[in-house]
Protein backbone atom coordinates (compact mmCIF):
# COMPACT_ATOMS: atom_id res chain seq x y z
CA UNK A 1 0.00 0.00 0.00
CA UNK A 2 2.83 2.29 0.85
CA UNK A 3 4.91 1.43 -1.93
CA UNK A 4 1.51 2.16 -4.18
CA UNK A 5 0.80 5.68 -2.84
CA UNK A 6 4.75 6.39 -3.61
CA UNK A 7 4.30 4.94 -6.87
CA UNK A 8 1.47 7.24 -7.29
CA UNK A 9 3.33 10.59 -6.14
CA UNK A 10 6.44 10.27 -8.04
CA UNK A 11 4.01 9.79 -11.02
CA UNK A 12 2.41 13.30 -10.28
CA UNK A 13 5.71 15.31 -8.76
CA UNK A 14 7.08 13.74 -12.70
CA UNK A 15 3.59 14.78 -14.35
CA UNK A 16 3.98 18.66 -12.66
CA UNK A 17 7.80 18.77 -13.50
CA UNK A 18 7.36 17.97 -17.33
CA UNK A 19 3.99 20.99 -17.31
CA UNK A 20 5.94 23.26 -15.37
CA UNK A 21 9.50 23.17 -15.16
CA UNK A 22 9.76 24.54 -18.11
CA UNK A 23 7.87 27.63 -17.10
CA UNK A 24 10.14 27.98 -13.95
CA UNK A 25 13.40 28.15 -15.94
CA UNK A 26 11.47 30.76 -18.31
CA UNK A 27 10.97 32.80 -15.12
CA UNK A 28 14.10 31.77 -13.85
CA UNK A 29 16.52 33.13 -16.62
CA UNK A 30 14.60 36.35 -16.94
CA UNK A 31 17.29 37.15 -14.31
CA UNK A 32 19.81 36.10 -15.86
CA UNK A 33 23.03 37.89 -16.61
CA UNK A 34 24.26 36.11 -19.50
CA UNK A 35 23.40 36.85 -23.05
CA UNK A 36 22.64 32.94 -23.70
CA UNK A 37 19.63 31.64 -22.41
CA UNK A 38 21.51 28.40 -21.50
CA UNK A 39 23.98 29.51 -19.30
CA UNK A 40 23.31 30.80 -15.72
CA UNK A 41 25.44 33.40 -15.24
CA UNK A 42 24.07 35.49 -12.08
CA UNK A 43 21.30 37.71 -11.16
CA UNK A 44 20.43 40.40 -12.97
CA UNK A 45 17.37 42.90 -14.08
CA UNK A 46 18.94 44.04 -17.10
CA UNK A 47 16.66 41.73 -19.56
CA UNK A 48 13.90 43.36 -17.87
CA UNK A 49 14.99 46.92 -18.46
CA UNK A 50 16.14 46.14 -21.93
CA UNK A 51 12.43 44.87 -22.90
CA UNK A 52 10.83 48.17 -21.48
CA UNK A 53 13.43 50.07 -23.74
CA UNK A 54 12.55 47.81 -26.75
CA UNK A 55 10.10 50.02 -28.73
CA UNK A 56 8.97 47.27 -31.70
CA UNK A 57 8.35 44.68 -28.30
CA UNK A 58 6.17 47.20 -26.90
CA UNK A 59 4.39 48.31 -29.94
CA UNK A 60 3.10 45.08 -30.68
CA UNK A 61 1.99 44.50 -27.16
CA UNK A 62 0.08 47.54 -27.16
CA UNK A 63 -1.39 46.36 -30.12
CA UNK A 64 -1.98 42.75 -29.13
CA UNK A 65 -3.87 44.22 -26.35
CA UNK A 66 -6.00 46.87 -27.93
CA UNK A 67 -6.98 44.30 -30.59
CA UNK A 68 -7.56 41.64 -27.81
CA UNK A 69 -10.10 44.24 -26.19
CA UNK A 70 -11.90 45.20 -28.76
CA UNK A 71 -12.27 42.13 -30.58
CA UNK A 72 -13.38 40.52 -27.26
CA UNK A 73 -16.05 42.95 -26.66
CA UNK A 74 -17.02 42.51 -30.33
CA UNK A 75 -17.29 38.67 -30.00
CA UNK A 76 -18.98 38.63 -26.47
CA UNK A 77 -21.56 40.88 -28.04
CA UNK A 78 -22.46 39.59 -31.85
CA UNK A 79 -21.76 35.80 -29.92
CA UNK A 80 -24.59 36.37 -26.90
CA UNK A 81 -26.58 37.65 -30.12
CA UNK A 82 -26.17 34.65 -31.98
CA UNK A 83 -26.11 32.06 -28.95
CA UNK A 84 -29.31 33.86 -27.89
CA UNK A 85 -31.33 33.75 -31.06
CA UNK A 86 -29.89 29.86 -31.48
CA UNK A 87 -31.39 28.83 -27.40
CA UNK A 88 -34.70 30.96 -27.72
CA UNK A 89 -36.16 31.55 -31.14
CA UNK A 90 -37.95 28.37 -31.75
CA UNK A 91 -37.89 28.04 -34.93
CA UNK A 92 -37.02 30.59 -38.06
CA UNK A 93 -36.06 29.73 -41.42
CA UNK A 94 -32.35 28.38 -42.13
CA UNK A 95 -32.17 27.88 -38.48
CA UNK A 96 -30.00 24.82 -38.84
CA UNK A 97 -28.01 26.24 -41.41
CA UNK A 98 -27.55 29.45 -38.76
CA UNK A 99 -26.43 27.21 -36.13
CA UNK A 100 -23.58 25.67 -38.42
CA UNK A 101 -22.31 28.85 -39.91
CA UNK A 102 -21.80 30.11 -36.23
CA UNK A 103 -19.67 26.88 -35.37
CA UNK A 104 -17.75 26.65 -38.58
CA UNK A 105 -14.99 28.89 -37.45
CA UNK A 106 -14.17 26.41 -34.67
CA UNK A 107 -13.89 23.43 -36.80
CA UNK A 108 -12.41 25.27 -39.76
CA UNK A 109 -8.45 24.86 -40.06
CA UNK A 110 -7.06 28.53 -39.35
CA UNK A 111 -5.06 28.19 -42.58
CA UNK A 112 -8.30 28.33 -44.46
CA UNK A 113 -9.90 31.13 -42.86
CA UNK A 114 -6.53 33.17 -43.02
CA UNK A 115 -6.57 32.82 -46.96
CA UNK A 116 -10.25 33.03 -47.77
CA UNK A 117 -10.13 36.19 -45.31
CA UNK A 118 -6.85 36.89 -47.28
CA UNK A 119 -8.37 37.26 -50.38
CA UNK A 120 -11.84 39.15 -49.07
CA UNK A 121 -9.38 42.07 -47.87
CA UNK A 122 -7.21 42.04 -51.08
CA UNK A 123 -10.56 42.07 -53.33
CA UNK A 124 -12.16 44.98 -51.16
CA UNK A 125 -8.75 46.55 -50.95
CA UNK A 126 -8.78 46.48 -55.02
CA UNK A 127 -12.51 47.86 -55.53
CA UNK A 128 -13.15 49.76 -52.42
CA UNK A 129 -9.84 50.88 -51.70
CA UNK A 130 -9.61 49.82 -48.23
CA UNK A 131 -9.73 48.51 -45.54
CA UNK A 132 -5.83 48.56 -45.19
CA UNK A 133 -4.44 45.61 -43.77
CA UNK A 134 -3.80 46.11 -39.68
CA UNK A 135 -6.01 46.63 -36.72
CA UNK A 136 -9.12 46.76 -38.48
CA UNK A 137 -8.50 43.32 -40.10
CA UNK A 138 -7.16 41.61 -37.82
CA UNK A 139 -10.06 43.00 -35.02
CA UNK A 140 -12.36 41.51 -38.10
CA UNK A 141 -10.70 38.36 -38.22
CA UNK A 142 -10.50 37.81 -34.50
CA UNK A 143 -13.83 38.57 -33.88
CA UNK A 144 -14.92 36.13 -36.92
CA UNK A 145 -13.71 32.75 -35.28
CA UNK A 146 -13.68 33.94 -31.32
CA UNK A 147 -17.44 34.69 -31.56
CA UNK A 148 -18.39 30.96 -31.98
CA UNK A 149 -16.44 30.07 -28.72
CA UNK A 150 -19.04 32.89 -26.92
CA UNK A 151 -22.13 31.66 -28.87
CA UNK A 152 -21.20 27.53 -27.70
CA UNK A 153 -20.95 29.26 -24.18
CA UNK A 154 -24.07 31.32 -24.39
CA UNK A 155 -26.36 28.87 -25.89
CA UNK A 156 -25.11 26.46 -23.54
CA UNK A 157 -26.24 28.47 -20.31
CA UNK A 158 -28.91 29.24 -21.84
CA UNK A 159 -30.25 25.75 -22.65
CA UNK A 160 -30.27 24.53 -18.88
CA UNK A 161 -31.57 27.83 -17.54
CA UNK A 162 -34.94 27.80 -15.90
CA UNK A 163 -37.42 29.60 -18.88
CA UNK A 164 -40.03 29.86 -15.82
CA UNK A 165 -37.90 32.89 -14.58
CA UNK A 166 -38.02 34.65 -17.78
CA UNK A 167 -42.16 34.37 -17.28
CA UNK A 168 -42.60 35.48 -13.53
CA UNK A 169 -40.55 38.67 -14.92
CA UNK A 170 -43.05 39.35 -17.19
CA UNK A 171 -45.89 38.41 -15.30
CA UNK A 172 -44.86 40.65 -12.70
CA UNK A 173 -44.84 43.57 -15.77
CA UNK A 174 -41.59 43.58 -16.98
CA UNK A 175 -41.60 44.58 -20.79
CA UNK A 176 -39.83 41.41 -22.76
CA UNK A 177 -36.53 43.88 -23.04
CA UNK A 178 -36.14 44.39 -19.50
CA UNK A 179 -37.06 41.06 -18.75
CA UNK A 180 -33.82 40.41 -20.76
CA UNK A 181 -31.83 43.25 -19.01
CA UNK A 182 -33.06 42.35 -15.46
CA UNK A 183 -33.21 38.63 -15.44
CA UNK A 184 -31.57 36.82 -18.06
CA UNK A 185 -28.53 39.18 -18.18
CA UNK A 186 -27.66 38.81 -15.15
CA UNK A 187 -27.83 35.24 -14.36
CA UNK A 188 -25.83 34.20 -17.77
CA UNK A 189 -23.14 36.82 -16.92
CA UNK A 190 -20.85 34.18 -15.73
CA UNK A 191 -21.33 33.02 -19.06
CA UNK A 192 -20.32 35.84 -20.82
CA UNK A 193 -17.32 36.88 -18.17
CA UNK A 194 -15.85 33.30 -19.13
CA UNK A 195 -16.31 33.39 -22.57
CA UNK A 196 -15.33 36.91 -23.15
CA UNK A 197 -11.63 35.90 -21.56
CA UNK A 198 -11.79 32.98 -23.83
CA UNK A 199 -12.18 35.34 -26.68
CA UNK A 200 -9.63 37.49 -25.09
CA UNK A 201 -7.17 34.57 -24.31
CA UNK A 202 -7.64 33.26 -28.61
CA UNK A 203 -6.94 36.78 -30.14
CA UNK A 204 -3.94 37.02 -28.06
CA UNK A 205 -1.83 34.26 -28.96
CA UNK A 206 -3.17 33.71 -32.54
CA UNK A 207 -0.48 33.67 -34.83
CA UNK A 208 -1.35 31.56 -37.97
CA UNK A 209 -5.07 34.20 -38.96
CA UNK A 210 -3.45 37.30 -38.14
CA UNK A 211 -0.31 36.33 -40.12
CA UNK A 212 -2.20 36.17 -42.96
CA UNK A 213 -4.58 39.13 -42.23
CA UNK A 214 -1.86 42.24 -41.28
CA UNK A 215 -0.40 44.41 -43.10
CA UNK A 216 3.43 45.22 -43.39
CA UNK A 217 3.16 47.65 -40.65
CA UNK A 218 0.94 45.99 -37.87
CA UNK A 219 2.95 43.24 -35.97
CA UNK A 220 1.05 41.88 -32.99
CA UNK A 221 2.82 40.15 -30.15
CA UNK A 222 2.99 36.73 -30.91
CA UNK A 223 4.47 37.30 -34.68
CA UNK A 224 6.55 40.40 -32.83
CA UNK A 225 7.99 37.32 -30.37
CA UNK A 226 7.71 34.39 -33.45
CA UNK A 227 10.32 36.74 -35.92
CA UNK A 228 12.72 37.73 -32.83
CA UNK A 229 13.03 33.73 -31.89
CA UNK A 230 14.17 32.68 -35.47
CA UNK A 231 16.70 35.31 -34.90
CA UNK A 232 18.27 33.64 -32.23
CA UNK A 233 16.38 33.90 -28.57
CA UNK A 234 17.13 36.72 -26.27
CA UNK A 235 16.73 36.65 -22.48
CA UNK A 236 14.02 39.67 -23.33
CA UNK A 237 11.32 36.65 -24.41
CA UNK A 238 11.86 35.23 -21.20
CA UNK A 239 10.88 38.34 -19.05
CA UNK A 240 8.13 38.96 -21.67
CA UNK A 241 6.90 35.16 -20.91
CA UNK A 242 6.84 35.77 -17.41
CA UNK A 243 4.68 38.22 -17.47
CA UNK A 244 2.52 37.07 -18.85
CA UNK A 245 2.23 34.21 -16.63
CA UNK A 246 2.09 36.56 -13.90
CA UNK A 247 -0.59 38.17 -15.85
CA UNK A 248 -2.50 34.52 -16.38
CA UNK A 249 -2.24 33.37 -12.93
CA UNK A 250 -3.66 36.51 -11.39
CA UNK A 251 -6.59 36.08 -13.87
CA UNK A 252 -6.90 32.89 -12.50
CA UNK A 253 -6.90 33.77 -9.02
CA UNK A 254 -9.17 36.28 -9.52
CA UNK A 255 -11.83 34.30 -11.55
CA UNK A 256 -11.63 31.90 -8.60
CA UNK A 257 -11.76 33.98 -5.95
CA UNK A 258 -15.08 35.68 -8.09
CA UNK A 259 -16.65 32.19 -8.40
CA UNK A 260 -16.19 31.13 -5.01
CA UNK A 261 -17.81 34.50 -3.69
CA UNK A 262 -21.02 33.49 -5.83
CA UNK A 263 -21.32 30.22 -4.12
CA UNK B 1 -68.47 46.37 -13.05
CA UNK B 2 -69.80 43.51 -11.92
CA UNK B 3 -69.99 40.99 -14.54
CA UNK B 4 -67.66 37.45 -13.93
CA UNK B 5 -63.91 38.44 -13.60
CA UNK B 6 -63.05 35.89 -16.02
CA UNK B 7 -64.98 34.99 -19.20
CA UNK B 8 -63.28 31.83 -20.96
CA UNK B 9 -65.15 31.31 -24.57
CA UNK B 10 -64.70 28.57 -26.67
CA UNK B 11 -61.26 28.33 -26.25
CA UNK B 12 -59.06 25.47 -28.03
CA UNK B 13 -55.00 25.57 -28.04
CA UNK B 14 -53.34 22.83 -30.03
CA UNK B 15 -50.02 21.29 -29.64
CA UNK B 16 -48.94 20.40 -32.57
CA UNK B 17 -51.76 17.80 -33.21
CA UNK B 18 -52.63 17.73 -29.33
CA UNK B 19 -56.04 19.57 -28.45
CA UNK B 20 -54.07 20.63 -25.18
CA UNK B 21 -57.79 22.38 -24.27
CA UNK B 22 -60.02 21.46 -26.17
CA UNK B 23 -63.34 24.02 -26.23
CA UNK B 24 -63.43 25.51 -22.84
CA UNK B 25 -65.89 28.17 -21.53
CA UNK B 26 -65.32 28.79 -18.07
CA UNK B 27 -67.15 31.94 -15.96
CA UNK B 28 -65.52 32.75 -12.52
CA UNK B 29 -67.05 35.86 -10.44
CA UNK B 30 -65.14 37.98 -8.20
CA UNK B 31 -64.33 36.99 -4.80
CA UNK B 32 -63.94 33.53 -5.97
CA UNK B 33 -61.39 31.04 -5.05
CA UNK B 34 -61.60 29.04 -7.87
CA UNK B 35 -60.07 25.57 -8.43
CA UNK B 36 -58.69 24.04 -12.18
CA UNK B 37 -58.89 20.31 -11.29
CA UNK B 38 -57.64 17.17 -13.19
CA UNK B 39 -55.00 14.66 -13.65
CA UNK B 40 -51.74 15.45 -15.75
CA UNK B 41 -52.14 16.07 -19.25
CA UNK B 42 -55.74 17.32 -18.75
CA UNK B 43 -55.32 20.55 -19.52
CA UNK B 44 -55.75 22.60 -16.78
CA UNK B 45 -51.89 24.28 -16.70
CA UNK B 46 -52.68 25.19 -20.37
CA UNK B 47 -55.76 26.83 -19.00
CA UNK B 48 -53.90 28.11 -16.77
CA UNK B 49 -50.92 30.01 -19.03
CA UNK B 50 -53.48 31.10 -21.33
CA UNK B 51 -55.25 33.57 -18.80
CA UNK B 52 -51.31 34.47 -17.64
CA UNK B 53 -50.92 35.21 -21.38
CA UNK B 54 -47.66 33.08 -21.89
CA UNK B 55 -49.77 30.85 -24.88
CA UNK B 56 -52.24 32.46 -27.04
CA UNK B 57 -55.71 30.79 -27.97
CA UNK B 58 -55.89 28.97 -31.42
CA UNK B 59 -59.48 30.41 -31.40
CA UNK B 60 -61.73 31.33 -28.62
CA UNK B 61 -60.97 33.98 -26.64
CA UNK B 62 -60.31 35.40 -22.65
CA UNK B 63 -62.09 38.09 -21.51
CA UNK B 64 -60.50 39.02 -17.95
CA UNK B 65 -62.93 42.03 -16.03
CA UNK B 66 -64.64 42.43 -19.38
CA UNK B 67 -61.73 43.27 -21.37
CA UNK B 68 -60.52 40.98 -23.91
CA UNK B 69 -57.26 39.62 -24.12
CA UNK B 70 -56.88 38.73 -27.58
CA UNK B 71 -53.25 39.66 -27.81
CA UNK B 72 -52.77 41.19 -25.22
CA UNK B 73 -48.60 40.01 -23.74
CA UNK B 74 -48.19 38.81 -20.46
CA UNK B 75 -46.91 41.99 -18.91
CA UNK B 76 -49.86 44.59 -19.57
CA UNK B 77 -52.28 41.76 -17.61
CA UNK B 78 -54.13 42.40 -14.78
CA UNK B 79 -53.18 39.32 -13.30
CA UNK B 80 -50.55 37.76 -11.33
CA UNK B 81 -48.97 33.78 -11.39
CA UNK B 82 -47.14 31.99 -8.61
CA UNK B 83 -45.37 29.56 -10.41
CA UNK B 84 -45.25 25.80 -9.30
CA UNK B 85 -41.39 25.76 -8.99
CA UNK B 86 -42.16 29.34 -7.41
CA UNK B 87 -39.23 30.86 -10.33
CA UNK B 88 -37.61 33.30 -7.64
CA UNK B 89 -34.65 35.24 -9.01
CA UNK B 90 -31.75 33.57 -7.45
CA UNK B 91 -29.86 37.02 -7.69
CA UNK B 92 -31.88 38.67 -6.06
CA UNK B 93 -32.93 38.96 -1.99
CA UNK B 94 -36.27 38.46 -0.90
CA UNK B 95 -36.76 41.64 -0.80
CA UNK B 96 -35.78 42.83 -4.41
CA UNK B 97 -38.09 39.83 -5.52
CA UNK B 98 -40.92 41.24 -4.12
CA UNK B 99 -39.69 44.49 -5.07
CA UNK B 100 -39.56 43.69 -8.84
CA UNK B 101 -43.01 44.11 -10.09
CA UNK B 102 -43.32 47.64 -8.44
CA UNK B 103 -40.55 48.54 -10.04
CA UNK B 104 -41.46 47.85 -12.84
CA UNK B 105 -44.73 49.73 -12.19
CA UNK B 106 -42.76 53.04 -11.86
CA UNK B 107 -43.62 52.77 -7.50
CA UNK B 108 -42.30 55.54 -6.04
CA UNK B 109 -39.06 53.99 -3.49
CA UNK B 110 -40.85 54.99 -0.34
CA UNK B 111 -43.85 53.41 -1.41
CA UNK B 112 -42.15 50.19 -2.69
CA UNK B 113 -40.29 49.98 0.51
CA UNK B 114 -43.57 49.59 2.55
CA UNK B 115 -45.35 47.40 0.07
CA UNK B 116 -42.74 44.96 0.34
CA UNK B 117 -42.52 45.34 4.01
CA UNK B 118 -46.54 44.92 4.00
CA UNK B 119 -46.05 42.10 1.77
CA UNK B 120 -43.70 40.17 4.30
CA UNK B 121 -45.94 41.16 7.21
CA UNK B 122 -48.74 39.35 4.95
CA UNK B 123 -47.13 35.99 4.66
CA UNK B 124 -45.41 36.06 7.75
CA UNK B 125 -41.97 36.63 6.72
CA UNK B 126 -40.72 39.60 8.61
CA UNK B 127 -36.71 40.08 8.94
CA UNK B 128 -36.34 38.01 5.93
CA UNK B 129 -36.26 40.86 3.62
CA UNK B 130 -32.32 40.47 3.07
CA UNK B 131 -32.11 36.83 2.35
CA UNK B 132 -31.24 35.25 -0.76
CA UNK B 133 -34.09 32.67 -1.99
CA UNK B 134 -30.84 29.65 -1.87
CA UNK B 135 -31.43 30.49 2.11
CA UNK B 136 -34.64 29.99 2.72
CA UNK B 137 -36.28 26.24 3.47
CA UNK B 138 -39.34 25.04 0.42
CA UNK B 139 -42.22 26.74 2.65
CA UNK B 140 -40.55 29.69 3.14
CA UNK B 141 -39.88 30.05 -0.46
CA UNK B 142 -43.24 29.19 -0.97
CA UNK B 143 -44.66 32.17 0.71
CA UNK B 144 -42.18 34.77 -0.97
CA UNK B 145 -43.17 33.74 -4.50
CA UNK B 146 -47.32 34.41 -2.35
CA UNK B 147 -45.82 37.83 -1.65
CA UNK B 148 -44.41 38.99 -5.10
CA UNK B 149 -47.24 38.04 -6.82
CA UNK B 150 -49.52 39.10 -4.15
CA UNK B 151 -48.12 42.55 -4.15
CA UNK B 152 -48.81 43.45 -7.19
CA UNK B 153 -52.68 43.64 -6.34
CA UNK B 154 -53.60 41.83 -9.18
CA UNK B 155 -57.24 41.05 -10.20
CA UNK B 156 -56.53 37.76 -10.57
CA UNK B 157 -54.11 35.72 -8.79
CA UNK B 158 -53.31 32.20 -10.93
CA UNK B 159 -51.65 29.58 -8.50
CA UNK B 160 -49.97 26.82 -10.07
CA UNK B 161 -49.85 23.69 -8.17
CA UNK B 162 -49.17 26.30 -5.08
CA UNK B 163 -48.70 23.38 -2.60
CA UNK B 164 -47.17 20.30 -4.56
CA UNK B 165 -43.75 21.30 -3.33
CA UNK B 166 -44.22 21.33 0.33
CA UNK B 167 -44.12 18.33 2.66
CA UNK B 168 -47.74 16.92 3.83
CA UNK B 169 -47.71 18.53 7.33
CA UNK B 170 -47.15 21.94 6.03
CA UNK B 171 -49.16 21.72 3.25
CA UNK B 172 -52.69 21.23 5.51
CA UNK B 173 -51.60 24.45 7.37
CA UNK B 174 -51.31 26.27 4.61
CA UNK B 175 -54.40 25.72 2.51
CA UNK B 176 -56.16 27.32 5.65
CA UNK B 177 -53.40 29.94 5.30
CA UNK B 178 -54.26 30.87 1.52
CA UNK B 179 -58.22 30.88 1.99
CA UNK B 180 -57.80 33.26 5.05
CA UNK B 181 -55.49 35.30 2.86
CA UNK B 182 -57.83 35.10 -0.01
CA UNK B 183 -60.74 36.09 1.85
CA UNK B 184 -58.73 38.79 3.62
CA UNK B 185 -57.64 40.26 0.36
CA UNK B 186 -60.61 39.52 -1.43
CA UNK B 187 -58.74 38.92 -4.34
CA UNK B 188 -60.43 36.18 -6.76
CA UNK B 189 -57.60 32.92 -6.79
CA UNK B 190 -57.63 30.45 -9.47
CA UNK B 191 -55.44 27.16 -8.24
CA UNK B 192 -54.61 24.58 -10.51
CA UNK B 193 -54.47 21.08 -8.46
CA UNK B 194 -53.85 17.63 -9.43
CA UNK B 195 -55.12 16.83 -5.56
CA UNK B 196 -58.48 16.73 -5.06
CA UNK B 197 -58.32 17.05 -1.36
CA UNK B 198 -56.63 19.86 -2.20
CA UNK B 199 -59.40 21.31 -4.22
CA UNK B 200 -61.67 20.18 -2.61
CA UNK B 201 -61.21 21.83 0.86
CA UNK B 202 -60.27 25.17 -0.63
CA UNK B 203 -62.22 26.08 -3.24
CA UNK B 204 -65.23 27.83 -3.62
CA UNK B 205 -65.93 26.45 -6.87
CA UNK B 206 -64.06 24.32 -8.78
CA UNK B 207 -64.09 22.77 -12.23
CA UNK B 208 -62.83 19.02 -12.88
CA UNK B 209 -61.14 18.82 -16.25
CA UNK B 210 -60.45 15.73 -18.41
CA UNK B 211 -58.75 16.15 -22.12
CA UNK B 212 -58.59 19.25 -22.51
CA UNK B 213 -62.47 19.76 -21.30
CA UNK B 214 -64.40 20.93 -18.62
CA UNK B 215 -66.45 17.87 -17.39
CA UNK B 216 -68.32 19.52 -14.65
CA UNK B 217 -67.94 22.49 -12.69
CA UNK B 218 -69.76 23.08 -9.24
CA UNK B 219 -69.38 23.57 -5.81
CA UNK B 220 -67.24 21.08 -3.80
CA UNK B 221 -70.54 19.36 -2.54
CA UNK B 222 -72.26 19.63 -5.49
CA UNK B 223 -69.15 17.69 -7.66
CA UNK B 224 -69.21 15.20 -4.66
CA UNK B 225 -72.79 14.25 -4.06
CA UNK B 226 -74.01 15.20 -7.67
CA UNK B 227 -71.50 13.90 -9.90
CA UNK B 228 -72.58 14.32 -13.55
CA UNK B 229 -70.86 11.81 -15.24
CA UNK B 230 -69.48 8.25 -13.90
CA UNK B 231 -65.31 9.91 -14.64
CA UNK B 232 -66.62 12.83 -11.72
CA UNK B 233 -68.11 10.27 -9.65
CA UNK B 234 -65.04 8.11 -9.70
CA UNK B 235 -62.30 11.05 -9.77
CA UNK B 236 -63.33 12.66 -6.41
CA UNK B 237 -63.59 10.57 -3.59
CA UNK B 238 -64.45 6.90 -3.78
CA UNK B 239 -67.65 5.42 -5.59
CA UNK B 240 -69.28 2.63 -5.85
CA UNK B 241 -70.91 3.00 -9.89
CA UNK B 242 -73.65 0.20 -10.35
CA UNK B 243 -75.03 -0.34 -13.15
CA UNK B 244 -78.28 -0.39 -12.81
CA UNK B 245 -79.69 -0.56 -16.43
CA UNK B 246 -77.82 -0.31 -19.37
CA UNK B 247 -76.67 3.48 -19.75
CA UNK B 248 -77.39 4.02 -16.43
CA UNK B 249 -75.70 3.85 -13.29
CA UNK B 250 -76.13 4.21 -9.16
CA UNK B 251 -72.85 6.05 -7.84
CA UNK B 252 -72.85 5.32 -4.37
CA UNK B 253 -69.79 6.73 -1.89
CA UNK B 254 -68.81 4.25 0.90
CA UNK B 255 -70.11 6.46 3.77
CA UNK B 256 -73.48 6.80 2.46
CA UNK B 257 -73.69 2.96 2.80
CA UNK B 258 -74.42 1.45 6.40
CA UNK B 259 -72.78 -1.58 7.59
CA UNK B 260 -75.08 -4.35 9.99
CA UNK B 261 -74.61 -7.97 10.48
CA UNK B 262 -78.61 -7.75 10.62
CA UNK B 263 -80.82 -7.63 7.27
CA UNK B 264 -81.22 -3.62 8.02
CA UNK B 265 -84.43 -1.82 7.45
CA UNK B 266 -82.78 0.81 4.42
CA UNK B 267 -84.83 0.64 1.33
CA UNK B 268 -82.20 -1.21 -0.16
CA UNK B 269 -80.33 -4.08 1.32
CA UNK B 270 -78.15 -6.71 -0.36
CA UNK B 271 -75.99 -9.36 1.94
CA UNK B 272 -71.98 -10.27 1.25
CA UNK B 273 -68.92 -11.30 2.92
CA UNK B 274 -66.12 -8.72 3.92
CA UNK B 275 -63.17 -9.52 1.86
CA UNK B 276 -60.60 -6.99 3.05
CA UNK B 277 -60.57 -4.22 5.76
CA UNK B 278 -58.38 -1.18 5.62
CA UNK B 279 -58.12 0.26 9.16
CA UNK B 280 -57.16 4.43 8.66
CA UNK B 281 -57.83 5.47 12.48
CA UNK B 282 -60.56 7.00 12.14
CA UNK B 283 -62.29 5.37 9.97
CA UNK B 284 -62.31 1.81 8.32
CA UNK B 285 -62.82 1.36 4.56
CA UNK B 286 -64.39 -2.69 3.51
CA UNK B 287 -64.25 -4.16 0.45
CA UNK B 288 -67.58 -6.41 0.86
CA UNK B 289 -68.07 -9.04 -1.84
CA UNK B 290 -71.92 -9.19 -2.50
CA UNK B 291 -73.28 -11.85 -3.12
CA UNK B 292 -73.72 -12.17 -7.03
CA UNK B 293 -72.45 -9.10 -7.48
CA UNK B 294 -69.58 -6.80 -7.08
CA UNK B 295 -67.23 -5.68 -5.09
CA UNK B 296 -68.56 -2.79 -3.21
CA UNK B 297 -66.55 -0.47 -0.80
CA UNK B 298 -68.49 0.72 2.54
CA UNK B 299 -66.57 3.03 5.05
CA UNK B 300 -67.42 3.30 8.51
CA UNK B 301 -66.46 5.80 11.48
CA UNK B 302 -64.46 4.24 14.25
CA UNK B 303 -66.44 5.99 17.05
CA UNK B 304 -66.00 3.45 20.07
CA UNK B 305 -62.11 2.95 21.11
CA UNK B 306 -62.53 -0.45 22.20
CA UNK B 307 -62.55 -2.57 18.76
CA UNK B 308 -60.37 -2.06 15.95
CA UNK B 309 -62.76 -2.28 13.28
CA UNK B 310 -66.57 -3.68 13.90
CA UNK B 311 -66.00 -6.48 11.22
CA UNK B 312 -63.56 -8.93 10.34
CA UNK B 313 -62.23 -10.69 7.07
CA UNK B 314 -64.59 -13.38 6.33
CA UNK B 315 -67.42 -12.08 8.36
CA UNK B 316 -71.06 -12.14 6.86
CA UNK B 317 -72.56 -8.32 6.69
CA UNK B 318 -75.57 -6.77 5.31
CA UNK B 319 -75.62 -3.83 3.23
CA UNK B 320 -77.95 -1.15 3.06
CA UNK B 321 -78.84 2.18 1.82
CA UNK B 322 -81.61 4.67 1.54
CA UNK B 323 -83.36 5.44 -2.27
CA UNK B 324 -81.78 8.62 -2.04
CA UNK B 325 -78.14 7.85 -1.17
CA UNK B 326 -76.45 7.17 -4.16
CA UNK B 327 -77.13 9.41 -7.59
CA UNK B 328 -78.03 7.93 -10.81
CA UNK B 329 -75.71 8.81 -13.94
CA UNK B 330 -76.51 8.34 -17.87
CA UNK B 331 -73.05 9.04 -19.25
Amino acid sequence: MKARARFAVTILAFGYAFLYLPIALVILYSFNDSRLVTVWAGFSLKWWKALFENEAMLDAAWLSLRIGLVSATLATLLGLAAGYALARVPRFRGRTLFGGLVIAPMVMPEVVMGISMLLLFVGSDQLFGGPQRGFLTITAAHVTFSLAFVAIVVQARLADFDRSLEEAAMDLGATPWTTFLTVTLPLIAPALASGWLLAFTLSLDDLILTQFVSGAQSQTLPMRVYSSVRLGVDPQINVLATIVVALAACALVVSGWLTHKRH
Amino acid sequence: MNGPIVKVDGVIKRFGAVNAVAGVDLKIARGELFALLGGSGCGKTTLLRLLAGFEQPDSGRILIDGQDMTGVPPHLRPVNMMFQSYALFPHLDVAGNIAYGLKREGVAKPEIAARVAEALSLVKLEGLGGRRPSQLSGGQRQRVALARALVKRPKLLLLDEPLAALDRKLREGTRFELVRLQEQLGLTFVIVTHDQEEAMSMASRLAVMNAGRIVQAGTPHDLYERPASRFVADFIGLANILETAPGRWLALRPEKIALSAERPATAHAVAGTVVEVAYEGDRSLYRVAVDAGPLMQVAQMNVARGTESAFRRGDAVWLGWADDAGQVLHE
